[in-house]
C-alpha cells in the first residue's frame, strides 16, 4: 500500500489493534488492555497483524509516533487498512520519512515469528534479515 | 490498476492552483494508489477527524496546510477537539497542550471548516443523502453515514479527510463502489426475548459483537424487529466500528440498502452465517466490563454524542432525582444539540440533577474526568471500549437505567433481569 524499505523484529500480533486508543505515542507501547500484547512495544518492530481496527485517529497516532520516534519500522497486514496506509503517507508528506505498509498473502504470515528479522524491500518482499 | 488522474487533478499536482491544493491532492492520489482505484471521483461534503489535538504532528500537518493557503471546496464539518468551549473550565489538563488544541482548532476554522465540533455530524439537518459520495473521517461517523443514510464513504482516517476537503476529490474505491457495499456475512438473531429486542441497551451489544467477529467483510443482521430507530442505529453503527473495522452494515428491515435479506446479500449466497443466541449477548455484554469496584466515581453518556431524544430520556429518568455527591456525571453532545435542548429548558433540568453537559469533545479523549477516578460507568460500547486505555480507569457498561440508577446510588446497580431472560 504503501512502498519503502525496512529491516526489524518482527512484532505478531494476535488480534487486530487500533491504534489510536490502542498505543501511546509517547512510549510506542500498546495500552489497549483488552489487547493480549498490552504493554509490547511497537517501536523499530515490523508489525504484523490480519487487518486494522477502530479509529479513525489511528492515522494521526502513527504519525505522532514517526514524529516522535516511537513508529514502527514496517507493518505487514493481511487485509489491507486505508488508515493505517494514510499515517505512513502523511509523516513521509510532512516529515520526509514513513514507513512501508505492504499486504501479504495469507500464508505470508506462517513465517512471520515474533522476534526474528525480516527484512522489507520496496517491491513489497519480505525476507530473512 | 493504474489511476488514470483527469486533467484537473494533474494540474493540482503539479502545483498549478497552488501548495495548499498540491499537497492536498497529493495525499489523496497516494491513498487511491494504495486503495488500487482508478480514477478520483467529486464528493459533495466532507466531515474532519484531524481536529483532534493528539500531538504536535497534528498542527504540524495543519500548519503546512493551512500556511499554504488551502482552503476547504465542499462544505465541511468537523468532529470532536479537544476542548469544550462552552465549558472550558472542564479541562484538567496541560495548559501548553491546550493552547495547541486551541490553534489546532483556529487552524481548521481558516481553511472553512464549519465549526461544528461533533462526533454526529449527522444528527444536524445538513446530513447528505442516499448515494451521495462524501468524505467522512470517525469511525462512528463513517458507519452512519454508510448504513444508516445510505451514503458512500471509505474508512478515511485523519489528514485524507481535510485533504478530501481541500479537492473536493475521492478516491473511487472501497464502500464509494456498488460491489464492495453487498453483504457477505449474516447476523442472525436466534432466541432472544421480546422484552431485550425492545431495550437500547441490546443495540451497543450487538454492535460490539458483530464488529469483533466479523473481520473486513460487510455485515447483515437478520431478525432485528423492522425499523430500528436511528438511535439505536447509532449506537450500534459506533460499537461495531470501535471494537472492529466496521465501515458499513445492513440491518434487514431498518436500513436502506436492506429491504430484505436477499437485496443486502446482492442475491448470493452469504460466506457465513452467524447465529446470535442470548449467551453470545451476554458474553459480548460481559466483554464491555472490565472490573466493577465497591465505588463508583464516574459516569459519562453520549458516546457518540447524544441526540436531542436521548438527552429528553435521560432528563425524563431524572425527574425527581439528584446524582450522588461523590459521582461526577456527564453526558457529552453536540454544540447546536445543547442550543436546542437549552431552548426546551432542559439543561436546566440535567444540571438541577447534577448532569454536567460537555460539547465540542468527548470524557475519554481529552483530561474532563479527575485523574483519580478508578471506576467509570457507561451506556456507551465505544466509550466502554477505549476510556480503560485512555484513562486509566476500570469501567462497567450497563443501560442509560443502569447509568442513572447507579449515578443516584453512588455505586455500580444493574439490571440482570433483562439479560438472564433473554
Amino acid at each position: 500500500m504503501v512502498p519503502g524499505e525496512a529491516t526489524g523484529e518482527v512484532l505478531r500480533l494476535d488480534e487486530p489493534l487500533s491504534f489510536w486508543g490502542g498505543t501511546d505515542p509517547a512510549s510506542g507501547r500498546i495500552i489497549d488492555r483488552r489487547h493480549p500484547q498490552v504493554g509490547e512495544s511497537i517501536t523499530g518492530r515490523v508489525l504484523a497483524m490480519p487487518f486494522g481496527r477502530g479509529s479513525s485517529s489511528g492515522s494521526s497516532a502513527l504519525c505522532e509516533a514517526v514524529r516522535s520516534g516511537t513508529g514502527p519500522a514496517a507493518i505487514l497486514m493481511g487485509e489491507p487498512d486505508e488508515i493505517i496506509a494514510l499515517g505512513a503517507i502523511v509523516a513521509d508528506e510532512v516529515y520526509g520519512t514513513g514507513f512501508p505498509v505492504v499486504v501479504i498473502p495469507a500464508d505470508g504470515f506462517d513465517g512471520l515469528v515474533t522476534g526474528t528479522r525480516v527484512r522489507v524491500d520496496v517491491d513489497g518482499s519480505v525476507t530473512p534479515a | 490498476m493504474v489511476l488514470r488522474l483527469d486533467a484537473r487533478d494533474e494540474a493540482r499536482l503539479a502545483g498549478d492552483e497552488g501548495e495548499g491544493q498540491r499537497m492536498a491532492t497529493s495525499i489523496v492520489v497516494r491513498l487511491a494508489a494504495a486503495m488500487e482505484a482508478d480514477h478520483l471521483l467529486d464528493v459533495t461534503g466532507a466531515h474532519v477527524d484531524a481536529c483532534l489535538y493528539l500531538g504536535p504532528a497534528m498542527l504540524d500537518f495543519a500548519d503546512r496546510l493551512a500556511d499554504a493557503g488551502a482552503t476547504v471546496s465542499v462544505p465541511t464539518t468537523l468532529n470532536v477537539s479537544s476542548l469544550d468551549l462552552r465549558h472550558p473550565d472542564l479541562y484538567r489538563g496541560d495548559p501548553d497542550d491546550a493552547r495547541a488544541a486551541r490553534r489546532l482548532m483556529e487552524r481548521y476554522e481558516e481553511m472553512g471548516c464549519r465549526p461544528t465540533w461533533t462526533c454526529a455530524p449527522y444528527q444536524s439537518e445538513a446530513r447528505p443523502g442516499f448515494g451521495e459520495h462524501v468524505a467522512w473521517a470517525e469511525s462512528n461517523a463513517i458507519s452512519f453515514a454508510n448504513s444508516v443514510l445510505g451514503a458512500r464513504t471509505h474508512r478515511y482516517g485523519d489528514f485524507v479527510d481535510i485533504s478530501c476537503a481541500v479537492t473536493g476529490r475521492a478516491p473511487a474505491a472501497g464502500l464509494h463502489l456498488d460491489a464492495n457495499r453487498l453483504a457477505t456475512v449474516v447476523y442472525r438473531l436466534d432466541g432472544i426475548s421480546a422484552d431485550l429486542l425492545d431495550r437500547d441497551v441490546l443495540y451497543p451489544v450487538l454492535g460490539g459483537l458483530v464488529g469483533r467477529s466479523v473481520g473486513k467483510a460487510v455485515p447483515v443482521v437478520d431478525g432485528l424487529p423492522e425499523g430500528v430507530s436511528e438511535d439505536r442505529l447509532k449506537a450500534m453503527c459506533a460499537a461495531a466500528a470501535a471494537t472492529g473495522s466496521v465501515g458499513l452494515f445492513h440491518v434487514v428491515g431498518s436500513t436502506p440498502e436492506a429491504p430484505d435479506l436477499a437485496t443486502a446479500l446482492g442475491g448470493r449466497e452469504p460466506a457465513r452465517v452467524v447465529e446470535v443466541t442470548p449467551s453470545d449477548l451476554r458474553a459480548a455484554r460481559d466483554r464491555l466490563t472490565t472490573g466493577v469496584g465497591d465505588r463508583l466515581d464516574v459516569v459519562s453518556l453520549g458516546t457518540p454524542h447524544y441526540s436531542v431524544d436521548e438527552i429528553g430520556r435521560l432528563v425524563d429518568l431524572l425527574v425527581d432525582r439528584r446524582v450522588h455527591d461523590d459521582v461526577a456525571m456527564y453526558v457529552s453532545t453536540g454544540r447546536d444539540v445543547l442550543h436546542e435542548v437549552e431552548l426546551r429548558g432542559w439543561a436546566a433540568r440535567l444540571e438541577a440533577a447534577g448532569v454536567q453537559p460537555v460539547v465540542d469533545t468527548c470524557t475519554y479523549v481529552t483530561p474532563i474526568i479527575r485523574a483519580d477516578a478508578r471506576t467509570a460507568m457507561t451506556d456507551s460500547a465505544k466509550w466502554a471500549y477505549y476510556a480503560p486505555g485512555n484513562l486509566g480507569l476500570d469501567v462497567a457498561f450497563g443501560s442509560t437505567e443502569d447509568c442513572v440508577e447507579s449515578a443516584v446510588a453512588g455505586r455500580v446497580v444493574r439490571d440482570e433481569g433483562i439479560w438472564s431472560g433473554a
